[in-house]
């Protein structure tokens, strides 16, 4: 029989707000337990909560960039259950009017259509703090910090039906609130991390099979494999007669399977109810429009620019919007030097390599968009040529100097363009290879390279290529 | 010392012919004289009020005394206060000491009045009795075979029996009307909202609203000056300003409209409190103003549609109690579910427990649109039958209580005929309302007080003290003491 996969997802993106949702407490990450707690964050008796404005202005933003209506009245509720790490004994969250309503993202599929995702709602809410089991002798420590933290779930419609399209639709969003910058985009921290509902039944079937839902999975990498290896499973129970039970489950990277966490039946009664301690929020028009007035360029206008003020490709174009980091960095880089396709070579080959080996966020390459600038320059100016440049890139990305001049200055590699020390070097060669240059003479035209070679080999890589093609015809033919 | 007004206590203060060290020592005195029988303070902070005293006596040296410094009060023992235990009358919270101060506590503080210490109540604000406290029963000092009321039991009792000369509580359904009309003395619940809610350790959040115990209105206006107005941290209180309640007292009440719903005159109401209450409304007659007969008809909901709302908040407000970061948690616990269990079901009295679990099943998936729904909606259309009626008159009167302070342990085993005790009460914390309860006589009966209740509209806080003071000023109703309690041991 064939199948047919359908996927939805809830992404929780961490607001990059300065303070808590509901408390002046930071949202630095990192820091030692419970330092960034205060009294609200510990729900002490009596204390009561007070909206951080910012965190309304953040989901309105995105609200906007999906073009969803926004919630004029929308409001808090609380989700109630016992854990140790969620001090108030309830979340504040959103449940049935949510801040921001239906909107919609489209993703590429891999044969170049495009399909347009529904993003049903995303809620503010409050994040739990951590339970740390290990080191505590058998007890759990908790810590705090991260109480109370914004965060923006974002739920989609179920309307991908492959773990390729879960996981474009995933990057996609995650460029947009990188781009809107809401969310610092860190997934190994923890601030965009998403869980996939996931079901499959018999193609052609209108009614949605039973469905798993498969928690916290923080890397694009891992939701593919886990939604993969989630229908796989679900596949062969049916196929074996059996039934998918409706239940939360868990994916274990390391053994890369999925595992059951609870059922339905033990699922959480969360009693949702409006929180009384917290007015609606009451959104205005001009709210609204103060905020879109911020809206800055979305990766699809920013795309489409670059390719008519850069004249890069559409390919080109493509790699570089797809994190506003990554797009920022290369107008800095194409802006400086004037060098637009050069700069988009080296931003996607040889720093994207760099990045990807050593598992590095753009923002952490220790070649900055200023040193890429200046070597991209020297190559444009020919002081050096690309073969060179990758050695020079490769001493800036070691860290043995701030710009590549310096590098080129230290490492004697500046380029020979110098006609008469090229010239020099040529007659030199063409004099101790006489066998050689008979044969060129004599029609086999492929020695040519051989002479290129030794020319490149006595100037140490540093003559300048293209003169020395030049050169070498005109010698070769006397 | 003890029958003077606040304002003739500042006279007193400022004249010299008392500091406020002496006239705090006189209330300590007063509390450690007649406390072990009256039961009203839970914690008492002799140390704390006479530096505080001392505190203030250099500031009415400097002249920078307001008119409130150095006078003592108390407080209900669920307002959070810095560094000194607040229990909420919990075996909870019984180690608690918050590191914060309500904001109401803060700003009496800030005018310089000493605290005397913290005051007996219902545990976590639950129950119209004082009987459900960890710390035992307040007695009523009128006859200490009786209850004072509740939740703000100790508050009341403490300006009855004048061991305090004011005192701060709490209503969320009648929790200072109540208590302050079964002790025969003024009590004022203000509109939602006017006061912060900010260190108030809550019950039922969209009900709560912080109030004062006084022998007068004219002294609730004082007090109530002072502790109102918007706080940034509590999103609930209202951002308006806060009038000069003290300022209208003296305004004549001729013409002044009354409106006497009919549903709060019906069968349940006890014939003495009736025959109390109506003669109050004579006095308003002579005083010139104009009686209407109103309705009131969803009255007989409030009941149903209060002990939904409020539990179901409850349930979720103390949630927090889970003895994981503060307060009780039970010995040796084997797991995590263990720990949860044994320490809320040993940390709890019985009408708490009994509150969360309403609570709980109200909000419950299935029962939610017929219980929690239902009750808001009923809520609306009390707010609708106030609204209406506010049309036509400027205040509204009525009973307090169907009956006088009851017998201790009348009740205890009949939570359905306690709940009834709050029937004229609940539905103005339903609405939001402003209300006070005012001593209006003594039931021929049992020779308890009873207390008039009138009812303001939306922030009309200075309208019914004006008219409560009126009528103190033509009768002596409030000044009234037990006489247990009238002299000095």
């Amino acid at each position: 029989m064939e199948w047919e996969t359908v996927i939805g997802l809830e992404i929780h993106a961490q607001l990059s707000t300065k303070s808590k949702l509901f408390s002046g407490s930071s949202t630095e990450y990192g820091q030692q337990p419970n330092t960034q707690a205060n009294v609200v964050d510990l729900a002490m008796p009596g204390v009561l909560p007070v909206l951080n404005t910012e965190a309304v202005r953040m989901a309105t933003l995105f609200g906007l960039a999906i073009d969803a209506p926004i919630g004029r009245g929308n409001v808090f509720a609380r989700k109630n259950y016992f854990y140790p790490d969620l001090p108030q004994g309830y979340q504040i969250s959103q449940f049935d009017k949510p801040i921001v309503e239906l909107g919609h993202m489209d993703i590429l599929l891999e044969n170049g259509e495009t399909k347009r995702i529904g993003v049903t709602r995303a809620h503010l809410e409050q994040d739990a703090g951590k339970s740390l089991h290990k080191d505590y002798a058998g007890m759990t420590g908790i810590d705090l910090n991260r109480s109370g933290t914004p965060l923006l779930e974002i739920v989609s419609e179920p309307d991908m039906s492959s773990a390729k399209e879960a996981v474009a639709y995933m990057k996609k969003i995650h460029a947009l609130v990188q781009y809107l910058g809401i969310n610092d985009g860190n997934l190994q921290e923890g601030s965009f991390r998403c869980d996939a509902n996931v079901s499959v039944r018999p193609k052609g079937q209108k009614e949605l099979g039973t469905r798993a839902e498969l928690k916290n999975i923080n890397s694009f990498r891992f939701v593919e494999r886990a939604i993969n290896i989630e229908v796989e499973r679900q596949i062969d129970i049916i196929e074996d007669g059996g039934k998918v039970v409706q239940e939360t489950r868990l994916y274990d990277p390391d053994k890369n399977e999925t595992r059951s966490m609870r059922s339905k039946e033990e699922a959480n009664d969360y009693r949702y109810f409006p929180d009384p301690d917290l007015l609606p929020i009451e959104i205005t028009d001009e709210f609204i429009e103060t905020v879109r007035a911020t809206m800055p360029e979305l990766p699809q206008a920013k795309y489409q620019r670059f390719m008519a003020e850069y004249a890069l490709t559409d390919y080109d174009a493509g790699v570089l919007t797809t994190s506003r980091a990554v797009a920022d960095y290369f107008e800095e880089v194409a802006k400086s030097t004037n060098e637009a396709k050069l700069s988009a070579n080296w931003v996607i080959g040889e720093l994207s390599s760099h990045l990807n080996a050593d598992d590095l966020e753009i923002s952490q390459s220790p070649v900055s968009a200023e040193m890429l600038s200046s070597l991209v320059s020297r190559i444009a100016d020919k002081t050096i040529s690309g073969k060179i440049a990758k050695e020079v890139f490769q001493a800036l990305w070691a860290g043995e100097g701030k710009t590549a001049d310096e590098i080129i200055e230290s490492k004697g590699l500046k380029q020979i363009t110098d006609s008469g020390a090229i010239e020099g070097m040529i007659d030199e060669i063409v004099a101790s290879n006489p066998a050689q240059v008979e044969q060129y003479r004599s029609g086999k035209e492929k020695v040519f390279g051989f002479f290129v070679g030794q020319v490149m080999k006595a100037s140490q890589g540093k003559a300048n290529p293209a003169q020395v093609n030049e050169l070498l015809k005109d010698k070769l033919k006397e | 010392m003890k029958n003077r007004s606040l304002t003739e206590l500042s006279a007193g203060l400022k004249s010299g012919e008392f500091s406020s060290v002496e006239l705090t020592q006189y209330f300590l005195q007063r509390i450690s004289n007649y406390d072990t029988d009256l039961n009203a303070f839970i914690t008492v902070t002799e140390e704390q009020a006479l530096s505080a005293a001392k505190v203030a006596d250099e500031k009415i040296a400097a002249g920078s005394a307001t008119d409130l410094t150095g006078i003592p009060i108390a407080y209900k023992d669920l307002f959070c206060t810095e560094g000194v235990r607040t229990s909420c009358a919990s075996k909870m919270l019984d180690n608690f000491i918050a590191p914060y101060t309500a904001t109401a506590v803060e700003k009496l503080t800030q005018a310089g009045m000493p605290m005397l210490g913290k005051t007996n109540m219902d545990e976590f604000a639950m129950g119209s009795s004082n009987e459900n406290s960890f710390y035992g029963a307040a007695k009523n000092p009128w006859d200490l075979e009786r209850v004072p009321g509740g939740s703000s039991g100790g508050s009341a009792v403490a300006v009855a029996a004048k061991l305090a000369p004011v005192s701060l509580g709490t209503d969320t359904g009648g929790s200072i009307r109540q208590p302050a009309s079964l002790t025969g003395i003024t009590g004022i619940k203000p509109t939602y909202g006017r006061v912060s809610r900010f260190g108030m350790i809550a019950y039922a959040s969209s009900l709560d609203q912080g109030g004062v115990f006084a022998s007068s209105a004219e002294d609730c206006a004082l007090v109530l000056q002072t502790m109102s107005g918007f706080d940034a941290k509590d999103s609930t209180s209202v951002e308006r300003g806060v009038p000069d309640f003290s300022a209208s007292l003296n305004d004549s009440l001729q013409e002044l409209k009354i409106g006497l719903p009919k549903e709060f005159f019906d069968e349940g109401l006890d014939s003495n409190v009736a025959d109390v209450v109506n003669e109050a409304i004579e006095a308003y007659k002579k005083l010139g103003a104009e009686i209407v007969e109103i309705s009131l008809p969803n009255t007989h909901l409030a009941i149903p549609s209060y002990y939904v709302i409020a539990p179901a908040e409850a349930s979720s407000n103390l949630s927090r109690f889970d003895g994981v970061r503060y307060g009780y948690r039970c010995d040796e616990p084997k797991d995590l579910t263990d720990m949860y269990m044994r320490s809320r079901g040993e940390g709890f009295g019985s009408e708490v427990k009994r509150r969360i679990m309403t609570g709980t099943y109200a909000l419950s998936a299935g029962y939610y649109d017929a219980y929690y729904l239902k009750a808001q909606k009923i809520r609306r259309l009390i707010s609708e039958d106030f609204k209406q009626a506010f049309e036509n008159v400027d205040v509204i009167m009525g009973p307090v209580a169907p009956e006088t302070a009851f017998k201790i342990g009348e009740k205890s085993d009949d939570p359905i005929s306690m709940y009834l005790s709050d029937i004229y009460t609940l539905s103005l914390n339903l609405a939001g309302l402003t209300g006070m309860s005012v001593p209006a006589g003594f039931s021929r009966e049992n020779k308890m007080p009873v207390g008039l209740q009138i009812i303001g509209n939306y922030f009309d806080e200075a309208k019914i003290l004006n008219v409560a003071h009126q009528y103190q000023q033509v009768t002596d109703w409030h000044k009234k003491m037990p006489s247990a309690y009238a002299g000095e041991k």
